[in-house]
């Protein structure tokens, strides 16, 4: 063992180097994928409840709600978004046990940013939920979603779609970076998952209380999901994909600044 | 020659409590050197000052000839942290681990998958290379730490209590790697709290107490301060009735005995090499945090 560190190669010994570009993130990106890939139960939570509570809401309440048949095609946007916010809540229990473990310290000795494991965690949200999506719409597409837009309505309903993932993605990140611990992260996002209930994702808004009719109007997933439907059943879209992105991108915004304040004073040099 | 770690004057508080106050010590490049002491001695804050996680208060310190504060990158291209305040990825396999850490230190994938293989057999990891961190146990987990460390051989290795909580065996184990890395010639700063892991590894021990070095110098000359051996009587019921410090000569040893002969008091007698506890009780003053604590489980 004695002989065992003397570096085989040039390459090996001395000065590293200052990590530039994007291979800090890129090994982060794949860092964060294996762990999304290796915690089963995240995983069957962003690919199987989606399903299920889109076979649920078609088959169960789907007849009772619309009894014509066409509830699917109402229900499958909110399902999406729905979705997107189980599967974006993981990355806030990733972040926090990052920070509870010590290995961003690791990090935090090296010449790297190291606030690139957060970017790492940030796009494998999105590339997971983007895939339970995928699968979503597969199913749906068996159980009668007959959407009557064009190739154009589905990429900018895609689009959309992705910005949602993306700004959920990363309040959730700065959730993570807020709570004290892993369970505590995973309690606080309660609320922001409860929010597509209060919104025109499953009932239309027109069915609420007055009082109630303020709220799911003015609130941010409302918009979302009425761009997203009119996207695909090429309906007339007035202000609302305005109202959409305008929403996702003030959330970004706050949630990105909130989240790097957080980011210096946790994992800061203190 | 200069010197790898150079501390002078290192001050820091946390919410107002002070952790460390006027740290002073030097490095040489190539040398082993253990800061001994008690938990919330300062041992892990100095550790994290110098490895640029946290910016001191006041006083200054450099690490291969660059200032932790100002120079904070050229310091982290050159250093390596291992132990308590730095951890591993239970969720990737050891492998997963050292690839990681070696594209992050600025290898290609061919090289960095290269010297992961030759990294896991010689930590003697090799069989355990594609399981996750998860199922390892205490001693294999610090392997990979240590592993980690030298994916490229740094200037000056850091190790923060390295073997807490590891078994007896585990613990042989590690002190071996342990001196095999340092006999490679890189520079080495270790915490411990315990004496007998300085005295295996440490070619200097500096003694820290409540913030402050209390005491420097090699392991011998350190126990030479205790005046050597202590011969205990104890009674037969096993309670402690007298105890004689000795220098470690034969004549000491006599007279300890005669000592003990002339109090008349019956039992059986036991030769105890100084304990860690005698080295504190011995170099801190007795209103220390440390020499309290000792104190009050005796």
């Amino acid at each position: 063992m004695t002989t065992a560190i003397l570096p085989a190669r040039a390459d090996t010994t001395g000065i590293r180097p200052r990590i530039t570009g994007i291979t800090a993130e890129s090994v982060f990106v794949r860092r964060s994928l294996l762990h999304s890939l290796r915690d089963g139960e995240s995983l069957s939570m962003a690919i199987m409840l989606p399903v299920m509570l889109m076979l649920l809401f078609t088959f169960v309440f789907g007849n009772a709600i619309d009894p014509s048949g066409k509830y699917v095609d109402y229900v499958v946007p909110g399902i999406i978004l729905l979705c997107a916010g189980f599967g974006a809540a993981s990355t806030a229990v990733y972040v926090a046990r990052d920070l509870q473990t010590g290995i961003i310290d690791r990090f935090r000795t090296m010449p790297l940013r190291s606030g690139a494991v957060l970017t790492g965690h940030v796009i494998s949200s999105l590339v997971r939920n983007l895939l339970a999506t995928g699968i979503v719409i597969g199913v749906a597409l068996l159980v009668g979603f007959r959407p009557t837009t064009d190739f154009g309505g589905w990429v900018a309903a895609v689009g959309v779609i992705a910005l949602y993932i993306l700004t959920i993605t990363y309040l959730f990140a700065a959730i993570g970076l807020a709570a004290g611990s892993p369970e505590a992260a995973s309690g606080y996002g309660f609320i922001i998952l409860f929010l597509p209930y209060l919104s025109s994702a499953f009932v239309p808004v027109a069915t609420m209380p007055s009082w109630l009719q303020w709220i799911a109007e003015n609130q941010p997933v409302t918009p979302i999901i009425e761009t997203i439907r009119g996207l695909l059943f090429a309906l007339p879209l007035g202000s609302q994909p305005w109202w959409a992105i305008g929403w996702c991108l003030g959330i970004l915004l706050v949630s990105v600044v909130w989240g790097a304040w957080l980011f210096r004073r946790k994992a800061g040099r203190r | 020659m200069q010197a790898a770690i150079e501390v002078s004057g290192l001050g820091k508080s946390f919410g107002g409590k002070s952790v460390l106050s006027g740290l002073d010590f030097s490095v040489a490049p190539g040398e082993v050197f253990a800061l001994l002491g008690p938990n919330g001695a300062g041992k892990t804050t100095t550790i994290n000052i110098l490895t640029t996680l946290v910016l001191p208060d006041e006083g200054r310190a450099t690490v291969a000839g660059f200032d932790v504060v100002r120079d904070a990158e050229p310091v982290r291209q050159r250093i390596s942290l291992t132990g308590q305040s730095a951890a591993v990825d239970d969720v990737l396999t050891g492998s997963e681990n050292l690839v990681m850490l070696g594209r992050l230190s600025g290898l290609g994938a061919t090289a960095a998958r290269a010297r992961a293989t030759e990294l896991l057999e010689r930590f003697d990891l090799g069989e355990a290379s594609g399981r996750r961190v998860s199922t390892y146990s205490g001693g294999m987990r610090r392997r990979l730490d240590l592993a980690l460390s030298f994916v490229v051989t740094p200037t000056v290795l850091f190790l923060d209590e390295p073997t807490t909580g590891l078994d007896t065996r585990s613990r042989r184990e590690l002190w071996d790697v342990i001196r095999g890395l340092a006999d490679a010639g890189t520079t080495v700063l270790l915490t411990t709290q315990y004496l007998e892991e300085a005295d295996r590894l440490a070619d200097r021990i500096a003694v820290i107490d409540d913030g402050r070095i209390a005491a420097t110098g090699t392991p011998d000359e350190l126990k030479g301060r205790l005046g050597g051996e202590t011969v205990e009587l104890r009674a037969h019921s096993g309670e402690l009735l007298r105890e004689v410090p000795t220098d470690g000569t034969v004549s000491g040893l006599r007279r300890a005995l005669d000592v003990l002969d002339e109090s008349g008091a019956e039992g059986t007698v036991a030769l105890r090499r100084p304990s860690l506890d005698d080295v504190f009780l011995s170099l801190t003053t007795p209103t220390s945090t440390a020499a309290k604590t000792l104190q009050e489980q005796r």
